[in-house]
């Protein structure tokens, strides 16, 4: 099957809506226990947008978000984004730190923005090692990289791998949450258009 | 009161004065603007990547620096912009995330952006006035059709007109 993001019938987006389930489900219990207390989750939602609804993602194109961003290779190739808004961010620092003194518009620390990393490495990390325990497919990935920036140029990294394939890009939006503090990120996986077809071929639904 | 036009990812659109062209969120996508300051008409794209060369699916000829420019001469024209009074100028393609080793040419797609910005623009023999590209920062631009102004606005690096 040549996989393109138009022609992907319910039924595989029933199979990778049950794949990002999995997945947040295994990063919300790995979060727990890197902030040791509990920290629940809502299903995740699968979105597909045209580019130019972009700035509707986040409240905004030029509004500031933090972007977490790795690159995964291996049987399946591709990259992975976790973007977080400004208050999710200070949500998700007060919930580790366990702080409630942060500040809007205080620069981060090289703490805190080690932590953030580790907190894109550890959703990321459990998103593929969901995907790679469904699929049997053999997954690698990068250290992650990080910036704080707008949200049209942090999405247009995921977004421009997307271009290269159309006009729409595929996304799983999540909500974490712990002690009342919401924590709203959204995740893009973007494997390469090969590996879409080898993904949903080890999953049987080529 | 100014009139501003919004231009979105792999957008395109075109003004007359007073109207305002403006595009938000530039990272390594490219905004490459046009204009006459004549007929006071001016036209902005927000592109994404080079060439639609490489690239099967291309519906969309404003994603890409050639044919978005050809695409917004056209436009000027039609709306009454003289071809050789035109001139240009670019803002964005940023590295937003850097890897220390890495094989993606995808990171640095920004730069790419620019080269094939400029290499178009010289192929259709319009002046490159001024730019304000590279970095590792988003930048929102705006363009006044009457003077051909571009702001750039970002949020650590401060405000600047080219």
């Amino acid at each position: 099957m040549n996989f393109h993001i138009d022609n992907l019938n319910s039924f595989h987006l029933d199979v990778l809506k049950e794949i990002a389930n999995i997945g947040a489900g295994n990063a919300a219990t790995a979060l727990s226990i890197m902030v040791n207390r509990p920290i629940g989750m809502n299903v995740p939602k699968l979105k597909i947008i045209y580019f130019n609804e972009v700035e509707d993602i986040l409240g905004g194109a030029d509004i500031p978000v933090t972007g977490i961003y790795l690159e995964f290779n291996g049987d399946i190739k591709g990259t992975i984004m976790f973007v977080l808004d400004e208050h999710s961010t200070l949500n998700f620092l007060t919930l580790i730190f366990g702080r409630e003194d942060l500040e809007i518009n205080k620069d981060l620390d090289d703490m805190e923005i080690s932590a953030l990393k580790e907190v894109g490495n550890i959703l990321t990390g459990s998103f593929l090692t969901s995907l790679s325990q469904m699929t049997g497919l053999t997954i690698n990935y990068s250290i992650p990289a990080i910036a704080m920036d707008m949200a049209g140029a942090i999405l247009s990294v995921p977004l421009i791998e997307f271009g290269q394939q159309g006009d729409r890009a595929l996304f799983i939006e999540t909500n974490f949450l712990g002690d009342e503090k919401q924590v709203r990120g959204h995740l893009f996986l973007i494997p390469s258009i090969e590996s879409y077809t080898t993904i949903l071929q080890a999953l049987g639904v080529a | 009161m100014n009139k501003t036009i919004k231009v979105g990812m792999a957008d395109l659109n075109i003004a007359k004065s007073p109207g305002v062209l403006v595009t938000l969120g530039l990272g390594s996508c490219v905004g490459i603007a046009l204009y006459d300051t004549e007929t006071q008409i001016a036209g902005l794209a927000h592109i994404m990547l080079p060439s639609n060369k490489l690239i099967d699916n291309n519906q969309n000829p404003a994603k890409f620096a050639d044919t978005a420019t050809e695409l917004l001469i056209n436009l000027m024209i039609e709306k009454g912009a003289i071809r050789k009074n035109l001139v240009a100028k670019i803002a964005g393609g940023a590295q937003m995330f850097s890897f220390k080793n890495h094989n993606n040419s995808l990171l640095n797609i920004g730069e790419r952006n620019v080269l094939a910005t400029k290499e178009v623009l010289k192929e259709l023999n319009i002046p490159l006035l001024a730019e304000d590209t590279g970095g590792n920062f988003g930048r929102t631009i705006e363009v006044y059709p009457r003077t051909g102004m571009l702001i750039v606005k970002t949020i650590n690096h401060g405000i600047k007109e080219i």
